[in-house]
């Protein structure tokens, strides 16, 4: 189904979840370390990245950072529950979604799609226009002014959804059905960080955002422009 | 506070006692000495006056009396009353002087006294509120044999004190202006002294207050060595002590972080395989010989089991470690606890009984955890319908889950909320850790709430949590 590359550095974790993955129908590469990981990218090329953040050598916030720079491919942690640091270091590093330890296979399974769909084009029509940023639904590629913006899949569903209907606010959790596929108890760090990661590469003042409002104690809210 | 409690407030300060104090004592010395002073110049120059009046009638009888017919007549007694002056009286026998002051202004005893002893007596007698003076002076000739006695001749006079009383008047009157100008004095004085003696105990307070607001690196200056220094000295040493023991505990805090931190990662790392393995176990199961189906079987249910004791115990250990943090978003109560029902598979279970929408601001996976441990709870305990009602006022929210089962009996009711209580001691297992209704009271607990485990009239089991509806923001 998916090609996905594990990098965890239990042995027997790693194996029991890629077994686990493996009969979700996914193809699973793995990886002990994340310099290992780093050097597996570019061979296996894999849809999706599983990552603990645990890892010796170098952690993996830091290659969730080098996976970052590099391009868009999705990443979910596996984190400890009530880790908060973890969770929040994992997502400013720029981490799509987090699993918690001991994790379900089939839940891992259903984030691993769920961050896949993110990517897959939904509908057809003409690109719009929003004062200087272009969204096309059909090509799901975003411009600013002539400039291409690089989205990752996350965030591009994310600036999607939110665009669908401008001037209406979208809570958090809508927001975490709708982007993430969570159920009622997402976390809702996950938008915020990915509103702010959003806002960094479409808007000119990030700090006075005039495309993804905050509407405070509500949500977000896309324009108006 | 009343204003009677303000003003007893200000009066029972230690400056202002100082300060009165002070002033009483400064103000009284003043007035002491300033009357002291006056009285006795008063009385001196009453005594210098008499001794003046005194010596003057003396002289003038002395030098008169020889030029006196003897016995003296009328006319010599006229003479001799004008010779002395003033209003004066001379006597002899039944003979009195004209025009002199009636005998009322001299007393009797005066006169008894004058007769009798032969000596120049003077005696003050105030009438009408006129202080006066009154000399008697014998007469005295020397007889035949030339001894000295009393002529039988008495010349009495008055002098009309009021002059000097007046100077007396203007001496208290000076003395009491002295006094009154030494007050302001002594509060100046209080002030300076309130100061230096309060400045240690300013100190302190400042020192305490740091204390209290948790700089335990607060200490004072020793200086002297009178009780207030023992006394600065004993809060060092209690600062100390304080600031050791605290450290003390940090530390064995950080240790406790540590430990729990340690054993979650160590726990978790097998039972994510575990967890893992043993779903794909589940799912060939169908395909294994039969023999060892049911050890597939209990292996999967038990790791299940693992995981969640494991995980409770974590989260126990967390609180127990001071390290559970909350994590309040905004959340509307009804549909949360309907989304907790429906994720679960109990909406058709359990009446929700609540009138409206219900928003505050707390940890919605908390709730989450609460809401399903009692239902849970409920569900497997008591008896159906289990309603869970939610109502809320401006500072709470109250969410209550009622059975219609049998009731807690009351030493259950009492540990309900223990670890590991069993309420049903016949019944190994249950399908739960044992925890859950000690974390259900501590997420409650954490929220600044209150939980507690009843019985409902004409119901089963009752229990009823109240939390705050605006954890850590302002209503």
């Amino acid at each position: 189904m998916a090609r996905i590359l594990l990098i965890e550095d239990d042995h027997a974790v790693r194996r029991g979840l890629a077994l686990a993955l493996d009969r979700h129908g996914h193809a699973v590469g793995e990886a002990g370390t994340g310099e290992e990981g780093l050097r597996a990218l570019g061979g296996t090329r894999p849809d999706v990245i599983v990552l603990d953040l645990m890892l010796p050598g170098m952690d993996g916030f830091e290659v969730c950072r080098r996976i970052r720079a590099a391009g868009n491919l999705p990443i979910i942690m596996l984190t400890a529950r009530g880790d908060d640091l973890d969770v929040v270091g994992g997502l400013e590093a720029g981490a799509d979604d987090y699993v918690v330890k001991p994790v379900q296979p089939r839940v891992l399974d259903a984030r691993v799609r769920a961050v896949l769909r993110r990517g897959a084009p939904t509908a057809d029509g003409a690109p719009e226009r929003h004062h200087d940023l272009t969204i096309d639904r059909a090509a799901l590629a975003v411009t600013k002014g002539a400039r291409q913006v690089s989205l990752t899949p996350t965030e591009l569903r994310l600036l999607l959804e939110l665009s669908r209907s401008p001037g209406q606010v979208l809570s958090r959790q809508q927001l975490l059905e709708l982007v993430w596929e969570h159920d009622y108890l997402g976390d809702s760090r996950l938008v915020d960080n990915c509103v702010q990661r959003l806002r960094a590469k479409i808007e000119d003042e990030p700090s006075r955002p005039v495309f993804v409002q905050t509407v405070r104690g509500f949500g977000y809210r896309f324009g108006p422009v | 506070m009343t204003a009677l409690g303000r003003a007893r407030a200000l009066l029972g300060g230690l400056r202002p006692r100082l300060i009165l104090a002070f002033v009483a004592v400064g103000a009284i010395a003043a007035a002491a000495a300033a009357w002291a002073s006056a009285a006795s110049a008063g009385s001196a120059l009453v005594e210098q006056t008499q001794r003046q009046f005194a010596g003057e009638i003396e002289r003038t009888v002395t030098a008169t009396a020889p030029g006196l017919p003897y016995p003296p007549d009328q006319a010599a007694l006229d003479r001799l009353r004008v010779t002395v002056g003033g209003p004066a009286l001379v006597t002899y026998g039944a003979l009195r002087s004209a025009s002199g002051p009636g005998l009322a202004a001299v007393s009797p005893e005066l006169r008894a006294a004058t007769g009798e002893t032969g000596r120049l007596l003077v005696q003050r007698v105030e009438s009408d509120g006129v202080l006066r003076l009154v000399v008697g002076a014998p007469v005295m000739i020397t007889d035949l044999n030339g001894q000295r006695r009393p002529s039988g001749v008495e010349v009495y006079a008055v002098r009309d004190l009021s002059a000097v009383r007046e100077q007396v008047d203007a001496l208290t009157a000076n003395a009491s202006r002295t006094s009154a100008l030494a007050l302001p004095i002594a509060v100046l004085l209080a002030l300076l002294a309130a100061r230096g003696v309060l400045r240690p105990v300013r100190d302190l307070r400042a020192a305490a207050r740091r204390l209290g607001g948790g700089d335990l690196g607060a200490r004072l200056r020793p200086r002297g060595s009178d009780e207030l220094a023992e006394l600065a000295a004993t809060f060092n040493e209690t600062a100390a002590s304080l600031e050791r023991s605290v450290g003390e505990l940090a530390r064995m805090e950080a240790d406790a972080r540590r430990f729990v931190a340690d054993v979650s990662h160590e726990l978790r790392t097998p039972l994510t395989t575990l967890t893992a393995v043993a779903e794909v176990l589940e799912a060939e199961a169908g395909r294994m010989p039969s023999d060892a189906r049911e050890p597939a079987r209990l292996a999967v249910e038990e790791s299940r089991k693992l995981a969640r004791l494991v995980e409770d115990l974590i989260e126990v250990s967390r609180f127990d470690a001071g390290v559970a943090t909350l994590r309040p978003e905004e959340v509307e109560l009804r549909a949360a606890v309907r989304d907790c029902l429906r994720s679960r598979g109990w909406l058709d279970q359990v009446e929700l009984d609540a009138p409206g929408e219900l928003r505050a601001v707390l940890d919605r996976r908390r709730l989450d955890v609460v809401t399903a441990n009692l239902v849970g709870n409920a569900l497997s305990h008591g008896a159906p319908p289990v309603v869970v009602r939610l109502r809320g006022d401006d500072t709470w929210a109250y969410l209550d889950v009622v059975d219609h089962g049998p009731g807690l009996p009351d030493d259950v009711a009492a540990h309900v909320f223990d670890r590991f209580y069993k309420a049903d001691t016949a019944r190994g297992r249950s399908n739960g850790s044992g925890l859950g209704m000690a974390i259900t009271a501590e997420n409650v607990k954490l929220h600044g709430g209150t939980i507690g485990a009843g019985n409902a009239d004409g119901a089963g089991a009752h229990f009823a949590v109240r939390l705050p509806r605006w954890t850590g923001e302002q209503p």
